[in-house]
């Protein structure tokens, strides 16, 4: 057993945190997410040329073959900086979904892409009536012409506004909640018939509605046989944000800290107060489960045994909701009415955990699965 | 001790309902029931609208123009309002200043300025909270100075809620830095228009903005306008903090949104359900605390430290309900458009429409725990006022 970093690891560690200390102070991710757009080219051409857009994907194919435990360490420096360029939905999930379940021709024509920078994508697997079910799909793909034509919509695609393609879990066999019958297709931003009704999202990223009218897809991996992939993605997805949830908290409790030695009331540091010094503790615990859960997280996300990766990760969702949940609310609780203003940091990471927490399942959600498998 | 639900009570809930079914207009109704912004204009045609019929001021006596309820009226009047949706009232004039000019203003000061607050014709804020003093209020540090028939008000106050909306504020000012901090603090009421008066809304990260900084810079206040002794306005101001804190127990707020939520609820979640059952009954434990704490009040027209309990669980409550109307939402509670929650948007919804409101409401309403003396400090208080620890 070893929870130290390898020596690449740390390479890699030290040149995520000097991009994030470099690029990222507060105001200028305030600035950055006020933009149309959202996040930076600039920022993203620098994340291709260090490499970090090809960091799972396999070293034929343009990436860097390396595991969930560098993903981790680039993941947990975003949530450090509130980072808000499409990381997530574009290298973990759209090109997560590529190189689980394309073929050696897709991959060879998708990973440098998105390595390189040139290409972004998003995964389109959730639907408006499924909540967190993964295997509610609604969204129907005809075989025509040799090909499939993809009509319904999916519902809230992080990252969809800049994605150049889509990986889409749409259904080509049984019913709208049947394990069997799902299969991915990769979809063209410029296909006939899509159209894409992008947003902003409560955290400041962005995400968005598709509307698929008689879309050319291409299949990607077996056909009526998506579900394991959706799931595996998705997986190592929870791997991701719980890396960046304990990047957030780690933030965000240094900053509640800070207020509670420097922020005066009846004549002392309110840090003095027993009942804020529990509380604290209580938010440093609460880290320190969320670390021990993420780095759980990150090196079970490979493993073979599905029913084992499947437990692990919703055992680490868990306990990363949890955690979020507390540290984020008491940070606001403890810095009293400046941690209410949107000119503050504090509550701009509050809304990133929370998102993190709404998402890929929740607490409900994950007890469940956890009880089941 | 009995539950005492007269005909006269159901006869005042059926008069209620058909008051606001007649008078609160549908789109007012439409934008609280969705968790949109309100404006100004929303909130004070329905203030005035209930000022109209008397019943802007159920906690004043009959004698200066309340409506003579007895708890239960008032309960009910307050229940009705939520479930009906219709706007809460800027509580600052009927809840607050007016209770403490009734109880320390002068005749002259009562003939001044209680038909405004009772025709809901004048808008209050009050400036307590500064930078330098939050939780720890007393140390408050806006100066008065006097100077012939005048004070001349120099400070900041913060989180000054509906001080951008307000005609007049309710201010804590230092007279006298001598001695004790609680000593040396006046009331003094302040009309918004003077000048030297600036007000600056405060964005909250939840993007909504009814806080403000409000700016004294050599605002000249006749002295007519100080209620009660100079150096003693920390009398009044824990009269009014106490209620305050009785006022902000929310039980129709959060039946309101809870009766909403049952009505989403598939029951596919079972959990969730549960959870939903979990926030009801504690909500019928807070509503049955109100009415009894109301009752013991009315007996003795004190508001003891026990306000603080209702403050705690009230706040603790609310929070939850708009924790679970949005995670109801799934994935829905992601998009956050903000125009969506502003006036004039006609655009298709994403998701379903109380959505887009159920997120911001959640950020926002984590200030529920730290305004109006933090929940911190409201349980210091029943430690050292009622437990005597």
């Amino acid at each position: 057993m070893d929870f130290d970093y390898s020596e690449d690891q740390q390479l890699l560690q030290e040149s995520v945190q000097r991009f994030v200390r470099e690029n990222y102070s507060f105001e200028a991710r305030r600035q950055l997410v006020a933009t149309e757009q959202g996040y930076s080219d600039a920022h993203w051409r620098q994340f291709a040329e260090l490499g970090w857009l090809g960091i799972p994907f396999p070293e034929e194919h343009g990436g860097l073959g390396m595991s969930g435990v560098e993903t981790m360490v680039v993941m947990e420096a975003i949530g450090n900086g509130l980072v808000a360029e499409p990381y997530l939905s574009t290298v973990v999930m759209g090109g997560g979904a590529v190189t689980l379940a394309g073929s050696d021709e897709q991959k060879a024509e998708i990973l440098p892409a998105v390595a390189e920078g040139r290409c972004k994508l998003a995964f389109a697997f959730a639907e408006r009536q499924a909540r967190y079910n993964l295997q509610d799909v609604e969204v129907r793909a005809e075989a025509a012409n040799g090909g499939y034509r993809l009509s319904g919509m999916k519902s809230v695609v992080f990252g969809a506004p800049p994605a150049d393609g889509f990986v889409v879990a749409a259904r080509t066999a049984g019913g709208s909640r049947d394990a069997d019958g799902i299969t991915l297709f990769v979809v063209d931003r410029e296909a006939t018939g899509l159209s894409v009704r992008g947003y902003p999202t409560a955290d400041g990223l962005r995400a968005g509605e598709l509307t698929l009218d008689g879309t050319p897809g291409d299949a990607l991996g077996e056909v009526d046989g998506g579900l394991p992939a959706v799931e595996e993605v998705v997986d190592r997805a929870i791997a991701a944000v719980s890396a960046e949830a304990v990047g957030l908290m780690g933030t965000l409790n240094d900053m509640t800290l800070e207020y509670l030695k420097t922020r005066e009331q009846f004549g002392q540091p309110i840090g003095r107060f027993q009942v804020l010094q529990h509380r604290m503790v209580d938010m440093f615990i609460a880290h320190e489960e969320a670390k021990s859960m993420a780095m759980m997280a990150a090196m079970r996300v490979d493993e073979e045994d599905v029913d084992a990766r499947k437990k692990a990760m919703s055992a680490a969702k868990v306990q990363i909701g949890k955690s979020a949940r507390f540290v984020g609310q008491q940070s606001i609780q403890l810095h009293g009415g400046i941690g209410m203003t949107d000119e503050y940091a504090a509550g701009h990471y509050f809304k990133r955990l929370t998102m993190i927490d709404r998402s890929f399942g929740d607490n409900d959600y994950h007890l469940r699965r956890y009880a089941a498998l | 001790m009995r539950i005492d639900i007269t005909d006269r009570d159901r006869a005042f809930r059926e008069e209620v309902r058909e008051f606001i079914r007649e008078r609160l207009p549908q789109d007012v109704r439409g934008k609280v029931r969705d968790g949109s912004l309100l404006t100004r204009e929303d909130v004070v045609d329905w203030m005035r609208a209930v000022s109209e019929r008397g019943w802007m001021c159920p906690n004043w006596p009959e004698a200066a123009g309340g409506p003579g309820w007895t708890p239960s009226q008032k309960f009910i009047f307050e229940e009705e309002s939520y479930l009906a949706c219709a706007p809460g009232p800027v509580p600052f004039g009927p809840q607050m200043v007016g209770p403490v000019l009734l109880a320390f203003g002068t005749e002259e000061q009562k003939a001044r300025h209680l038909p405004g607050i009772l025709s809901s014709e004048v808008i209050w804020c009050q400036g307590y909270s500064e930078p330098n003093s939050g939780s720890d209020l007393a140390s408050l540090g806006c100066r008065a100075v006097r100077d012939g028939d005048h004070y001349i008000v120099n400070g900041r106050k913060i989180w000054t809620t509906n001080a951008d909306w307000a005609d007049w504020c309710f201010a804590l000012v230092r007279t006298d830095s001598s001695g004790k901090k609680q000593e040396g603090i006046s009331v003094l009421l302040i009309d918004m228009s003077l000048p030297g008066v600036t007000v600056r809304p405060i964005q909250r990260f939840s993007r909504m903005s009814d806080f403000n900084e409000v700016i004294f810079e050599d605002v000249r206040v006749p002295v007519s306008e100080r209620i009660y002794d100079e150096g003693k306005g920390w009398t009044c101001a824990k009269y009014l903090l106490g209620h305050e804190r009785s006022g902000s127990a929310g039980v129709g707020l959060c039946r309101q949104r809870l009766d909403r939520l049952e009505e989403i609820d598939d029951g596919r979640a079972p959990d969730f359900s549960r959870r939903i059952a979990d926030t009801g009954a504690a909500l019928e434990d807070l509503r049955w605390s109100y009415l009894r704490m109301v009752a013991a009040k009315e007996a003795d027209d004190e508001i003891g430290p026990e306000a603080s309990l209702l403050k705690i669980r009230g706040t603790e409550i609310q929070q939850d309900v708009m924790e679970l109307m949005m995670e109801a939402q799934g994935y829905f509670a992601h998009p956050f458009i903000e125009r969506a929650l502003a006036q004039g948007w006609n655009e298709p919804s994403v998701g379903p429409s109380e959505a887009a409101g159920a997120t911001a409401f959640y950020f926002d309403w984590r200030k529920a725990s730290i305004y109006g003396g933090s929940n911190e400090i409201q349980r210091n208080i029943i430690a050292k006022a009622v437990l005597g620890l």
